[in-house]
């Protein structure tokens, strides 16, 4: 019985074959008539014309919408409620506490549930798109992204990062065991969010990339997938935040540089003692983020003198060497350039045209298919290429000029009576509070 | 004593009030800035947001629209545009190269999730519809539909699904440059005419 069904199954099985190999060759010689009698444009003619069914109705191709705009405005009366409230809680109640649930909710709903996008350090580079490229335009919730934190740091200080910025906040809750950078590497590291500022403004600018959004190390943990790269990259951004105090804060965050210039005019600010400070040291180690000074103590005469002159070689040293930078960043705009699609498709195709390379990629083919003339990719990345000249040079001058005032920041004495909290760097957590003795004795008083 | 203490704190009160004179200035200025490009951007901003679409005609089904997006199972789908048509029996967007036979056997498919569904109309026509949830947007049917077929099958953002990051990672990826923002009012494009 098994047998015989054994059988029959490869009778069928030889039948089939034979069927399949003479389908095969109809289906084949289809194939090589359509190749040979229809010209091979990429994207489809109508070959067969659409037949008319009499009693058929044509399926619709369906629309689904978007997200609705009431959801972003949503966004955005968060965005306003939340740095009123953060704003309220450092200055005014002064309670770490707040802060910090305030910053747990933020990174719960700007973070988690809106996917961590848009943000307001992404949203600089549609500003800067915008101001530059007629083509876009940034939407308005876009541009409030932008601007409100800006302008609450300009009267409160950095309280868009002490509890509303998903990004620090996540940070923040895994700063478990901060220990103190020292303070020439943490002068150091601290350039690197205005070089990261540059590059990306540089990129926004030509159209390029949004490198900010591209290397964002949290928003794959917000959205839980993304890059295994990128997940790797929060994972360890996490891990060395728990030693260091918001690495990606202190140390990369673009917008972050913004607030701390914006910060150091701000109105109000968070102040560590509530009253006069009396010196007793003890907030000295409180912050985790190090940005509480110290009192400066009185200098020597001499030693001013000294300072006075180093000070005016430094000042008068400083436009050669923006004129420095800006030749350095001149000189590696070539390299810059291929950040952007249509350059390294040019460099490709003329290395192809050229010969000088054999096989091509699925953007060189892509190209070909359209049919457009080479010139006029050239012509096209050439252009580019030299608004990346001019780029490059203002990105060379900017580090110049920032790398400049810190040397002669760094060499200027500023007196200094009472342990301060540095405005452009302090993120108004509110940690510091609970180390000073004048705050007790004010919360005392208001219990 | 007493006087060193009053000096102290008049020296303390100067150097305050002499930053706060700065910082005034600095602050007003920060305000002027902003608003001019408050002003600047909003005179030419839309209250619309923008999303991200395929441009299908500059599309060549690459396939890292199935692999580059963020979310696990792309945002980006095959869709049909029916009119265009032709209903053709051997689909060189459904069924493989040499295909074993013209039916619906997995092993004759192009689609590596089986997600078209083929349906017969009338002689000899047959209909293709995409079953959504199981596209991946890999694009091998949208290649075999250009190559020889009538180009009714293309790819697009889905924006029920598409979380509209501000920097879409398939954007960056794709080597045709196909992927453009586009206004949230006309969040599609799609092939052919109306
Ligand atoms: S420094 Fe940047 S990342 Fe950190 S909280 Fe502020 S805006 Fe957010
Ligand atoms: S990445 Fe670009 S070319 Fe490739 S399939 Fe997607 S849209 Fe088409
Ligand atoms: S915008 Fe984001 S979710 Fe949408 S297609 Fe691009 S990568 Fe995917």
């Amino acid at each position: 019985m098994l047998w015989k069904s054994l059988e029959g199954k490869s009778q069928l099985l030889l039948f089939s074959t034979r069927v399949n190999r003479h389908l095969r060759f109809t289906s084949f010689t289809i194939f090589i008539f359509v190749l040979l009698v229809l010209p091979d444009v990429a994207f489809g003619v109508e070959r067969f014309p659409p037949p008319q069914f009499d009693d058929h109705e044509l399926p619709v191709t369906t629309v689904p919408e978007p997200r609705r705009d009431l959801y972003e405005y949503l966004d955005v009366a968060a965005l306003l409620a939340a740095l009123s409230l953060a704003s309220y809680l450092a200055l005014k109640k002064r309670s770490r506490r707040g802060v910090f649930l305030l910053g747990i909710f933020s990174l719960l709903y700007f973070g988690f549930w809106r996917k961590g996008c848009v943000c307001s350090i992404g949203a600089t580079q549609n500003i800067v798109l915008a101001l530059f490229e007629s083509g876009y335009t940034a939407p308005i919730t876009v541009i409030a992204f932008f601007i409100l934190p800006l302008i609450f740091t300009l009267f409160f200080g950095r309280t868009f990062c002490a509890a509303v910025c998903p990004l620090g906040a996540i940070q923040d809750v895994v700063a478990i065991r901060p220990i103190k950078v020292p303070s020439w590497l943490e002068h150091a590291l601290r350039l690197l969010p205005y070089i990261y500022l540059s590059a990306a403004v540089l990129f926004a600018a030509t159209g390029s990339a949004f490198i900010i959004c591209e290397y964002d190390p949290f928003v794959a943990f917000f959205r839980r997938s993304g890059s295994l790269n990128m997940l790797i990259l929060g994972a360890c951004f996490l891990l060395v935040g728990v030693f260091v105090g918001r690495p990606y804060c202190r140390f990369l965050c673009p917008y972050g540089v913004m607030l701390n210039l914006v910060s150091k005019a701000s109105k109000w600010h968070v102040t560590i003692t509530p009253g006069e400070c009396i010196q007793c040291r003890l907030c000295e180690d409180s912050c985790p983020f190090g940005s509480i000074e110290r009192p400066t103590q009185e200098l020597r005469i001499h030693n001013r003198a000294e300072g006075k002159k180093m000070l005016a070689i430094l000042i008068s040293l400083l436009p050669l060497f923006i004129a420095l930078s800006s030749w350095l960043g001149v000189l590696i705009s070539p390299a810059l350039s291929r950040v952007h699609a249509t350059v390294s498709l040019a460099e490709r195709v003329w290395l192809e045209d050229t010969g000088k390379i054999e096989e091509t990629t699925d953007a060189s083919e892509a190209f070909r298919r359209t049919g457009r003339p080479t010139e006029e990719l050239y012509n096209e990345a050439l252009t580019l290429k030299k608004r990346f000249t001019f780029g490059g040079g203002m990105f060379g001058a900017f580090i110049g000029l920032v790398i400049g005032i810190k040397l002669i920041n760094l060499s200027i004495r500023r007196r200094r009576m009472d342990y301060e909290v540095n405005r452009g760097t302090c993120l108004s957590c509110g940690r510091c509070f609970s180390y000073c003795p004048i705050e007790h004795v004010r919360l005392k008083k208001s219990s | 004593m007493c006087t060193i203490k009053s000096n102290t704190m008049q020296e303390k009160r100067n150097i305050i009030t002499r930053r706060d004179f700065i910082r005034n200035g600095v602050r007003g200025s920060c305000l002027l800035a902003l608003g001019g490009v408050v002003g600047l951007l909003s005179s030419r901003s839309r209250a619309n947001n923008t999303v991200w679409q395929i441009d299908p005609y500059r599309c060549i089904a690459c396939g890292n629209c199935a692999t580059y997006c963020v979310l696990e199972v792309s945002a980006v789908k095959c869709v049909h545009k029916f009119a265009m048509c032709g209903y053709c029996k051997l689909c060189t967007g459904y069924f493989e190269p040499q295909p074993n036979a013209l039916n619906t056997g997995a092993e004759n498919q192009l689609c590596p999730t089986g997600a078209i569904k083929r349906g017969f109309v009338e002689d000899p026509y047959y209909e293709y519809i995409i079953d959504e949830p199981l596209c991946i947007g890999c694009g091998k049917c949208v290649k075999g539909c250009n190559a020889f077929g009538n180009g009714s099958l293309f790819l697009q953002v889905r924006h029920d699904r598409c979380l509209n990051c501000n920097n879409c990672a398939i954007a960056t990826a794709c080597p045709s440059q196909a992927f453009r923002r586009v206004s949230a009012d006309q969040p599609y494009l799609l092939k052919g005419k109306d």
